[in-house]
């Protein structure tokens, strides 16, 4: 068996030789290349770039405090839009608050939400779905029905139903009911990959050599089959916040002295008749910033995909 | 054939066990139903008890599970806090989804697949970039936004539908609801059908149809679009579910009194009757119909066969 595996080793080495000096370049630095030429995905990187500086530092946007409502400035007694980037750009809300002010706060709320949910709903739902792909048999077994019975409660439904347990729900607990309930999907996104991926030769080749069972798991298998559950991942942060909008419209979210997009809309429907513009501002942001993921989803997916290039 | 569905309904047993022990154990352990039913104000020590006693609320949360189940299969949902049974709740919030999911469905279908078609077939051409445009915007905007919008608009500004949908149901009060719940799902099963039918119209065997002579509509439809829908079948049964669950916020905007309205109630509520009673049926929906899709595989492709 020694014998064998030596064999192996110097075989390995005389294929790839010969193929060093002409470095061809990898997927991930393909897919920049066709990244960095489309217009798509410059257009959503600008926008979400945006955003992420709106999330950091909101006062560079507005000197307005977004909380403070003045009732003179009530959205019957003030015309509907004023100044450029002045606090009555986007006009008063029903509590004669800054609509604008109030729009680029409410970023903070949905950024976090979205990000950190997807960050989590990966690397846990990635690693279930790597350990079911891997090992197969009863592991695959007991992980993937387990899968299943997240999988057949509705992301929302679920959602209400855990926040509804709260007493104060803060960005955290509605990041902890979405990362409960929607991890089913990356994992199974990641186990489908490293199913195909685990019988590539390369994988065997590593085996092979010797090389551990994490060696394998993380250096081998995890960057080719990550692909997949990157797109996956960057069409559903769009879907977090907007998942969180609702909520938060539903009335089991994030509560008042947090500033969201969806509470803004939330109280806002009611006016709908006469102050349309106190609902048209927070969800035309919260479209703009869905649209941002998605279309950078896509753009990202043509990118990845060999098989459109 | 019979067999396979047979093998396929067992395995769902321990699925739908452990999904409806899933939401028992989220409605009932993430807080007190006797203090939700109270609101702010403390309970009294003897009525709380009574309550308790009644809903076996003091079993251990395994027991009370194995009792809700045991009830279950003589088709006795329980009573919510309020008295009524939870199965006339059903009788009467089922029927209104079936209605508004049946309608949803429907747009979902045709619109759906036939844009995608139109689209796949002109692929980079004016009418496949003004869906892809739109299907886009559709999916970014919040399905609340939408529904209120077009509330706004068309039921209320122009007057062209009923704004709310009350009782009876008719088609034509259902019609905005159904167009609003689909919007979302439609966009997905328009860009999901652009996809594979551009994929196959260049498949050798559409080339072998059109050069043997057949005309273009028969080419499209019998071979093309039938060899295309097995991705869109699999969207199409797991969106059943979601459509259903979806309901709880159309609903909400159009007034029906459907799943989704007692659902609401349920939950903020903590009535754990009513809220496990609709997911376990939500759940048999989502099962069965992911059953119906393996199953049309086989229609949609003669040589899966099921032994």
């Amino acid at each position: 068996m020694p014998d064998l595996i030596e064999k192996k080793k110097t075989e390995a080495v005389a294929v790839s030789a010969p193929e060093k000096p002409e470095k061809a370049r990898s997927l991930g630095s393909d897919a920049w290349q066709e990244l960095r030429r489309n217009p798509v995905f410059l257009l959503s990187a600008a926008l979400i770039l945006l955003l992420i500086v709106i999330t950091i530092a909101p006062g560079l946007f507005t000197s307005v405090d977004p909380r403070a409502g003045d009732l003179r400035n009530h959205y019957l007694s003030k015309p509907s839009y004023g100044h450029l980037f002045q606090d009555d750009w986007f006009g008063y809300d029903g509590q004669g608050r800054s609509i604008y002010a109030r729009v680029i706060y409410g970023a903070r709320a949905s950024i976090i939400v979205g990000t950190c949910v997807t960050a989590a709903v990966t690397v846990f739902g990635g690693l279930l779905g790597m350990l079911a792909g891997y090992f197969g048999g009863w592991v695959d077994t007991l992980l993937s029905r387990i899968t299943d019975i997240f999988f057949g409660i509705p992301l929302l439904l679920g959602a209400l139903v855990v926040l509804n347990a709260f007493t104060a729900r803060t960005v955290w607990s509605v990041v902890f009911a979405l990362v409960a309930l929607g991890w089913t999907q990356m994992a199974r996104v990641m186990r489908g990959s490293v199913i195909t991926v685990k019988q590539a030769d390369y994988v065997t080749a590593a085996r092979a050599l010797g090389a551990g069972t994490p060696r394998i798991l993380f250096k081998h298998i995890l960057p080719n089959a990550v692909a997949p559950v990157i797109v996956v991942a960057t069409i559903a942060l769009g879907g977090y916040i907007a998942t969180e909008a609702t909520l938060s419209f539903l009335g089991i979210g994030l509560q008042d002295p947090t500033i969201s997009w969806g509470i803004d809309i939330n109280s806002a429907q009611n006016v709908i008749r006469t102050a349309p513009h106190v609902l048209f501002f927070p969800a035309g942001m919260l479209s703009l910033t869905v649209l941002a993921f998605i279309m950078l989803g896509d753009a990202v997916r043509d990118a990845l995909d060999p098989k459109l290039r | 054939m019979g067999r396979y569905v047979l093998r396929r309904l067992l395995q769902m047993i321990p699925v739908f066990i452990g999904t409806t022990f899933l939401i028992f154990v989220m409605v009932h352990a993430l807080g007190d139903p006797v203090n939700a039913l109270f609101g702010d104000k403390a309970p009294d020590p003897a009525v709380a008890a009574q309550i308790r006693a009644q809903y076996n609320l003091n079993d251990p949360l395994w027991l009370q599970y194995v009792k809700y189940m045991g009830n279950l299969f003589r088709w006795d949902f329980g009573t919510t806090f309020s008295g009524q049974t939870v199965t006339s709740l059903l009788a009467t919030a089922y029927p209104a989804t079936l209605k508004l999911t049946a309608v949803a469905f429907t747009i979902e279908v045709v619109f759906g697949i036939g844009f995608g078609l139109i689209s796949g077939l002109r692929r980079g051409g004016v009418a496949d970039n003004s869906v892809l445009i739109l299907t886009l915007v559709v999916i970014s905007i919040p399905t609340f936004v939408t529904g209120y919008v077009l509330q706004y608009l068309i039921g209320v500004k122009w007057g062209i539908v009923p704004a709310t949908a009350g009782d009876p149901l008719t088609l034509q009060s259902l019609l905005l609801p159904g167009i609003v719940l689909a919007s979302v799902s439609l966009a997905y099963v328009a860009r999901l059908t652009r996809t594979t039918v551009a994929e196959n119209s260049k498949a050798d065997y559409v080339r072998t149809a059109t050069a043997k002579g057949l005309p273009r509509r028969r080419v499209v439809i019998n071979h093309l679009l039938r060899n295309s829908l097995i991705p869109v079948v699999t969207f199409l049964g797991t969106d059943l579910g979601a459509l259903m669950g979806g309901a709880l916020v159309t609903e909400r905007i159009f007034n029906i009194h459907g799943v989704g309205f007692y659902l609401y109630q349920g939950i903020v509520r903590q009535n754990s009757n009513t809220v496990v009673g609709f997911v376990t049926i939500l759940v048999i929906v989502f099962l069965a119909a992911n059953l119906l899709v393996d199953l049309l595989y086989a229609v949609l492709d003669p040589r899966i066969r099921y032994a």
